[in-house]
């Protein structure tokens, strides 16, 4: 699938990014950032360390105040809406963190309901609902009554992604869901996304370190360097040679890209600093 | 408790008696309330005179709800009931409630199960404020609400207010900035204090009682005057469960799941630190209740804030008047002494039980 660029324009774009410069204090983390994405539409975002992914998926989020430019999200300007709003239009799979306290599986997972369940009641059937078919999608089921504290680094990410698929907004945004997982893990990650994209419809925004899963699974990418886009398009030529020379620094032979399989990278085993 | 060798894909079903109570939240709450009472009856039955359970229950049941359930009983024994140990049982548990529900919001917030209600400060502002109300030689006596409870309850919120203040400059992450700033604030209160003590001669003794903590000057007017803060406070909270959920998962995750980080941290530390200052303002410094209590509510019910603060309260109410039974029965000795002693050895052996521990 090659992105179409008659059907963006027929298609309000359900993220807007216009003209964004973003900075922590003094360091401009991001410049002049254009990007849309047509609802439905599944991207990943790669790029070095440091090159300003996770800043932009902030910015998405609403969490890191741009300084120029504008931000929309399901048609409105992000600054107009609350947190609230913002959660239930774009859900983002948290990262592993430490729990403070016990908390079982099927208890994290409810957390993804908070911005959908009555302030006083709770959940309710509706939320059950949604809580019990994201466990299912993502395949924690086993993992049901277990303290969340217990498991593997992989199976909890497992589990922030089945929260974040419990919240049920229209956009998802992962900052680098595989990186704990091992490679069968990997790949049924990116097949349910690719499930939850195609026959749900929701729109996908993957920041990727491995430049393989990123390039089989997405037919759009876009290539971050020093918070600027220097490629967006198809991966066969954002993936090209002599920008992965440029960019990544690396001899292009270590991405290989198949069809059939995903293969390791190079780059993909140093991941960032965690 | 579950075991090791319960992997992946082993029934739900877990031995015993916490997972019968987990999964019936209303039996615990229920039974909490059941216990409250049972507390309120003993508690203001024993004593050094001892009035009748069927005496105090129909004395209760006249004074307090205007019923009539006949039998006599000894004006004297009124007297004992309600002027003396019912006002003194209804402050345990209102200070116990408030207690619990305060530990729960600030372990919630800070994301530290060490958290206790006095952690931002609280304690050593109350101390300082009290010692300096012990020493003023003048006697400001405000609808019996005297100087020594004003400046507690001033002296804990000023210390709040000024750990909250400094927090927010520099570079540090907001909850660590938070718990060291608190420390270091905490630290030099202490130090106002000691000079105080060292400064203060004969009245000593009244400063180091207010510091052990206890409900011997428990009146009405005083309840009256701390009820409403510690239960508008509690009830504020209560309203604000959703957002004491997000925060299970840190702040950022928070934000991402419609919390408004910076606006409810400020509102629920606010409310929790208002209880606390009420709370010590007529009691002292009772340690232990804070912050055990939720940690045994959640290990039962889990971390949903829904049934851990509601329950919290519950129980935190019944405990300390519970202690404060003990400790009057024992023969007078300080409530703080019994809290601890019930409270430490508990926690000890909830701390060997809870499998992985607990993970700052």
């Amino acid at each position: 699938m090659t992105r179409d660029p008659a059907a963006a324009d027929t298609n309000p774009a359900i993220v807007e990014l216009l003209g964004v410069d973003a900075a922590y204090r003094e360091r401009t983390v991001l410049r002049g950032i254009e990007i849309a994405l047509a609802p439905g539409e599944r991207v990943a975002v790669i790029g070095p360390n440091g090159a300003g992914k996770s800043s932009l998926l902030r910015v998405l989020a609403g969490t890191l105040r741009p300084t120029a430019g504008r931000v929309r999200l399901v048609g409105d300007p992000i600054e107009r809406l609350d947190r609230m709003a913002i959660a239930r239009r774009l859900a983002v799979v948290p990262e592993v963190a430490a729990l403070p306290f016990a908390a079982r599986v099927e208890e994290v997972v409810g957390l993804g309901r908070l911005p959908h369940e009555d302030p006083f009641r709770g959940h309710r059937p509706a939320d059950k609902a949604a809580i019990a078919a994201a466990i299912d999608r993502v395949g924690v089921g086993a993992l049901l009554g277990r303290d969340a504290r217990e498991l593997s680094l992989g199976e909890r990410q497992l589990v922030l992604l089945a929260l974040a698929v419990a919240q049920s907004a229209p956009v998802l945004v992962l900052d680098e869901p595989t990186v704990h997982l091992d490679l069968r893990h990997q790949v049924e990650t990116m097949e349910l996304l690719v499930d939850l994209n195609e026959r749900d419809g929701t729109t996908i925004l993957a920041v990727l370190h491995d430049l393989g899963l990123a390039g089989h699974f997405f037919p759009r990418l876009i290539l971050l360097d020093a918070g600027e886009v220097v490629a967006d398009g198809h991966p066969d030529d954002v993936l090209a040679d002599d920008r992965i020379r440029d960019v990544f620094g690396v001899d292009p032979a270590f991405v290989r890209r198949s069809s059939g399989s995903a293969v390791m990278t190079g780059v993909a085993g140093d991941g960032r600093a965690r | 408790m579950a075991t090791r060798s319960e992997v992946l894909g082993a029934p739900l079903v877990r031995s015993g008696w916490l997972e019968w109570a987990r999964s019936r939240p209303g039996v615990l709450f229920a039974g909490s309330i059941v216990a409250l009472v049972v507390v309120l009856i003993l508690g203001v039955g024993l004593g050094s005179v001892a009035v009748a359970p069927a005496e105090t229950v129909a004395i209760l049941a006249q004074r307090v709800f205007g019923l009539d359930l006949g039998g006599s009983w000894s004006t004297a024994a009124e007297t004992i009931v309600v002027d003396l140990r019912l006002p003194r049982v209804l402050s345990a548990m209102i200070v116990g409630l408030g207690l619990a529900v305060a530990g729960t919001t600030f372990q919630g917030i800070l994301r530290n199960p060490l958290a206790d209600p006095y952690v931002l400060g609280t304690a050593s502002g109350a101390a300082l404020g009290a010692a300096i109300g012990v020493l003023v030689p003048i006697r400001i006596v405000l609808l019996e609400f005297g100087l020594v409870q004003l400046l507690a309850f001033v002296g804990a919120v000023l210390a709040v207010a000024v750990v909250y203040r400094f927090s927010r400059t520099g570079t540090l992450a907001p909850l660590t900035s938070l718990l060291l700033t608190g420390y270091a604030v905490g630290s030099l209160l202490a130090a106002g204090l000691a000079m105080t003590m060292y400064l203060s001669g004969t009245n000593l003794r009244q400063i180091f009682f207010y510091l052990l903590g206890g409900f011997e000057g428990s009146s009405w007017l005083q309840l009256g005057l701390t009820t409403p803060i510690i239960l508008a406070g509690t009830a504020a909270i209560l309203l604000r469960t959703r957002v004491l959920n997000g925060f299970l998962l840190g702040e950022e995750t928070a934000a991402h799941l419609g919390v408004d980080v910076r606006r409810e941290r400020a509102i629920l530390l606010s409310l929790a630190s208002l209880i606390t200052a009420a709370a010590v303002s007529i009691a002292g410094l009772i340690g232990f209740v804070g912050l055990v209590v939720p940690h045994v509510v959640r290990l039962v019910v889990g971390p949903n804030a829904r049934v851990v603060l509601p329950l919290s309260a519950l129980i935190g109410a019944s405990l300390l008047a519970g202690a404060d039974l003990v400790a009057r029965l024992v023969g007078g000795i300080p409530v703080g002494i019994v809290t601890a002693v019930i409270g430490a050895p508990f926690f000890l052996v909830l701390l060997r039980q809870t499998r992985s521990g607990y993970e700052l």
